[in-house]
């Protein structure tokens, strides 16, 4: 190594003309700029989110119910992830069946077209969601609901609440309008890596006598498997950090259970801070910007695994 | 105004892989030199030294000297873009600017760097150019159109416009023809013929009948061998390097033994 | 796979290529008669649209029944799943057909020119408008335009053209990935705590609106502009060298003009995708009935703040408030629409001449 730098200092410094100089630091300074920008968040989170993090239950008045700030937050936590698994579990099937239709069974002609109008789902600000799932889907949802109280349950995911009975502003609901939302995500993605599958494996398949079926089953999926994973990592940090759709649908009370359609139901983070912050005072104030911080976290943890997926599949993608 | 070429002692390097050994040669003034040899030999990498293009690649860099009328290309105070604004370029594949129009492609050296010009005066450069590059009949009644709705050879044409148009001293030439028809091929190598009254050309080809055709004198490169860097065989005459040449690799490269 | 290996010493190619088969036009005929059948039963009985279409949905899976007994178990299976991905499509088109028919079914009665120019100033029960929150949308992202758009575009050339994979480019392209996934209320929070420091608690600011939505912004431009300039062909670059142009007038003059449409097209689907932005707003820029012309002073009221309150709490009685909120809905679809037409429009005509 010594030797190249001693090259590099031997070899003569390039001239810099001073618009050169001047256009590389303006970009090399938007640059850093984000990088501070990303500082700058966790810091102002931490900063304004720790008086919250460290106050006691009394100093943080009435509004989490005398709880401190984990007792707070940990019901919120569940109902983020609860919430956004269930809708995760709804969307990834569909959002498969979809991106496959596009990229290996709709007519070529049409594929485009159908990609452009899956992707219109995508435009519908968040708070149209909101608007169609508090007074449209819930009220179509509740008969349903009622059936599945009377005829299941004994699952205790549809047990009616003994207080309220069903409910249609419940987590499924609201699971289903994020489930929605997050759909066309996923399938922007997995049609991508469908359509990148190599044409040879697809005409191996095909040349030995298989059906279209066999031939996804033999060469589509295997190679777009971790391309689904990291989508759906990616489709779950979106629902994790959804705010609108379901703090309208949504009639949450904080507690932590795992039943679908009762009328008592766990809040998410994001929810709770758009349901709370603009009353908001005080230290109260603080223990929403950290119950923030922790949302950051989260997400950031799930889009992490997703771009490590994506890093890793890049060695063994065999597009060659 | 042509202009000279003296290289001593050049080695070409991309970051630590030494790509170029030890060139030593001298491109006489308003002639037609040609480069051929094997694909990877360096010679490509050689003719971007020349004009400093090379360093556009990270890491790239060189040692030795590179004189054009006593000038040191590479001397520390030196500004690479001078340096390509006395030797114009000519690529492998016609690169014309998609948003110009013809007549803007001509004048792109100019109006990229702002340069102010009369109408009358640019008007002037545009047909000059033109009628050196051999395209002027063809579009000069299509001056506004784009670059790009020309044919292969009219756009390779319109590139050597736009080269010249800066007026270099010496223009570079990296395999202007291998992404051309025949037709458009021999265009250009009776334009080279005319052009060399002028400019200092220097040509990089794969066709050693082409080398034959257009060039005075013939420079030719080899590999040492596998990871090795490349170097200059021998240079002369180009009727010596075809019919006596010294070094056994270059006849047998001519004659079509390898490469 | 194995039967193909147990082949007869001397296979009929007839009955090998016509092995047992649906006739082709089968599958057409069933789905049509089929949709037929749901339209009929949704017109001439008291069944309700869900019902009726779940009854024809039922109606098809008669074609792998079918298959299954007359072609095999493969043929079968083929079937089936071509049928499943069919209705995955139907189903995803449901939400989108039921949200735009309801939006505009409720929306537009309330579209008319008092509804467009009249604030919420003083209005109690029915009346009023959204005229303030149509200012402050337009202005709020304009101002997050205005910042992101530049830092989003240097960030880009500095990636493509100067960091070249080195260590510092590396680490931009990765938190420009993270920024990507930070939820807006996050972005909200962020503006918040940021503008606390200057202007303490309690504060509720446009240009904090905008903050929060450039942070959003960002990565997007970051991405689209990124693609784009990496679009360029190397050899355009290299032939303004070699004219003698600096790297910067090359940038400025070759590579940004060859990468417009694109870049143009980026941004506007950027726009369009925080312009519905609801949560960074509620928190930030807050709630007014007024207009507000001023980013820097005051509560600013957007179209997504404003719907979201004009539903979630309209007050008693209900009705005006709730019909608002569907006309506000309806215009920012419609902004959002538009916005996303300009950008296809834009790459498909502005596309330099020559490339397709």
């Amino acid at each position: 190594m010594s030797s190249t730098t001693e090259r590099e200092k031997q070899a003569p410094r390039p001239v810099r003309r001073p618009g050169d100089r001047i256009f590389e630091g303006l970009s090399t300074s938007a640059g850093i700029l984000i990088l501070l920008t990303l500082l700058g968040v966790a810091i102002f989170l931490t900063l304004e989110g720790l008086p919250g993090i460290t106050a006691s239950a009394d100093e943080i008045g009435g509004k989490t119910g005398g709880k401190g700030f984990f007792a707070y937050v940990w019901p919120l936590v569940f109902g983020t992830v609860w919430a956004a698994v269930i809708a995760l579990l709804i969307a990834v099937p569909v959002a498969i069946g979809v991106a496959l239709y596009i990229s290996h069974y709709a007519p070529r002609r049409l594929s485009a077209t159908l990609g452009y109008v899956i992707d219109l789902l995508a435009a519908v600000p968040s708070v149209v969601y909101g608007l169609w799932g508090l007074l449209f889907l819930s009220r179509e949802l509740a008969p349903f609901y009622q059936w599945l109280a009377d005829n299941l349950g004994f699952i205790p995911f549809f047990a009616g609440n003994p207080s309220g009975g069903v409910s249609a502003n419940s987590i499924l609901t609201a699971s289903l309008v994020l489930a929605v939302m997050v759909l066309p995500i996923i399938t922007a993605i997995c049609r991508e890596i469908f359509l990148q599958t190599p044409r040879l494996h697809e005409e191996a398949a095909l040349a030995l006598g298989a059906t279209r079926w066999e031939m996804v089953r033999m060469s589509v999926f295997p190679y777009a498997r971790s391309g689904i994973v990291s989508a759906s990592m990616l489709g779950l940090g979106r629902a994790l950090g959804e705010t609108m759709a379901v703090a309208m649908v949504l009639s949450a009370s904080g507690i932590v259970t795992f039943n679908l359609i009762g009328s008592t139901n766990p809040s998410t983070i994001a929810a709770n801070i758009a349901l709370q912050f603009p009353e908001a005072f005080g230290t109260f104030t603080n223990v929403l910007i950290a119950t923030g911080l922790v949302l950051f976290v989260i997400t950031f943890a799930a889009n992490f695994a997703a771009r490590a997926i994506v890093e890793r599949r890049k060695d063994f993608s065999g597009a060659n | 105004m042509a202009k000279s070429i003296d290289v001593s002692d050049l080695n070409i390097y991309y970051g630590d892989f030494l790509a170029v050994e030890g060139v030593n040669i001298t491109i006489p003034a308003k002639s037609v030199t040609a480069f051929i040899g094997p694909s990877g030999c360096g010679k490509s990498t050689f003719l971007r030294s020349l004009n400093r293009m090379h360093e556009v690649i990270k890491g790239a860099h060189v040692e030795g000297k590179v004189l054009v009328d006593g000038t040191d290309l590479y001397a520390p105070d030196m500004d690479p873009v001078n340096v390509r604004r006395l030797i114009g370029m000519v690529f492998q594949r016609p690169n014309p600017f998609p948003t110009m129009s013809i007549y803007d492609n001509v004048l792109a050296g100019q109006k990229l760097n702002s340069k102010k010009m009369k109408k009358s005066e640019s008007d002037d450069t545009v047909e000059r150019a033109l009628r050196q590059a051999g395209l002027w009949a063809e579009v000069k009644d299509r001056l506004s159109r784009p670059g790009s709705g020309l044919s292969g050879g009219q756009q390779q044409r319109l590139c050597i416009a736009r080269a010249v148009a800066v007026q270099p001293e010496i223009l570079l030439m990296d395999e202007p023809c291998s992404a051309l028809d025949p037709i458009s091929t021999s265009v250009i190598e009776d334009l080279i013929h005319e052009l060399k009254t002028e400019y200092t050309i220097v040509i990089v080809t794969h066709n050693m009948q082409q080398a034959a055709r257009v060039s005075d004198d013939t420079a030719f490169f080899n590999l040492a061998g596998v990871g090795q860097p490349g170097k200059l065989v021998e240079s002369g005459r180009t009727e010596k390097i075809f019919s006596n040449p010294d070094n056994p690799a270059t006849e047998s490269y001519i004659q079509g033994r390898f490469g | 796979m194995t039967t193909t290996l147990q082949r007869n010493p001397e296979p009929d190619l007839q009955s090998l290529l016509h092995e047992d088969q649906l006739p082709t036009w089968l599958p057409r005929t069933l789905v049509a008669g089929a949709a037929l059948i749901t339209i009929a039963l949704v017109i001439g009985t008291s069944l309700s649209i869900a019902q009726a279409v779940l009854i024809g949905w039922l109606l098809t899976w008669s074609l792998p029944i079918a298959s299954r007994v007359v072609e095999g178990g493969r043929k079968a299976a083929d079937r089936t799943v071509t049928l499943l991905v069919a209705s995955a499509f139907g189903l995803a088109l449901i939400p989108l057909g039921s949200i735009l028919a309801l939006v505009i079914s409720r929306g537009a009665p309330q579209l008319n020119a008092e509804f467009l120019t009249y604030s919420m100033r003083n209005v109690v029960g029915e009346g009023g408008g959204i005229y303030h929150a149509l200012v402050g949308t337009l202005l709020v992202t304009a101002a997050a335009t205005v910042i992101s758009v530049p830092i989003g575009l240097f960030t880009a050339i500095y990636l493509v053209e100067y960091g070249d994979g080195n260590r510092l480019s590396r680490w931009i392209t990765f938190l420009v990935d993270v920024m990507t996934g930070i939820p807006s209320i996050v972005a909200g929070l962020f503006a918040y705590a940021l503008f606390v420091i200057f202007f303490g608690e309690g504060i509720r600011l446009g240009i904090g609106g905008a903050v929060a939505l450039a942070v959003l912004m960002v990565p997007i431009v970051v991405r689209a502009c990124e693609e784009m300039l990496k679009l360029v062909p190397n050899e355009l670059r290299e032939a303004s060298f070699a004219l003698g142009v600096p790297k910067w007038r090359t940038v400025v003059k070759v590579v940004l003009p060859t990468a417009i449409s694109g870049i143009v097209t980026g941004v506007t689907l950027a726009i369009a995708r925080v312009i519905g932005e609801t949560a960074p707003l509620l928190i930030i820029a807050g709630l007014t009935d007024s207009v507000n012309f001023n980013l820097f002073s005051e509560r600013m009221t957007t179209l997504p703040v404003f719907t979201y309150f004009s539903v979630k709490f309209p007050g008693v009685p209900p009705e005006a408030s709730i019909d608002r909120g569907w006309g506000a809905a309806l215009v920012l679809i419609i902004i959002v629409m538009v916005l996303n037409l300009i950008a296809r429009a834009v790459s498909y005509f502005f596309s330099p001449k020559g490339e397709r």
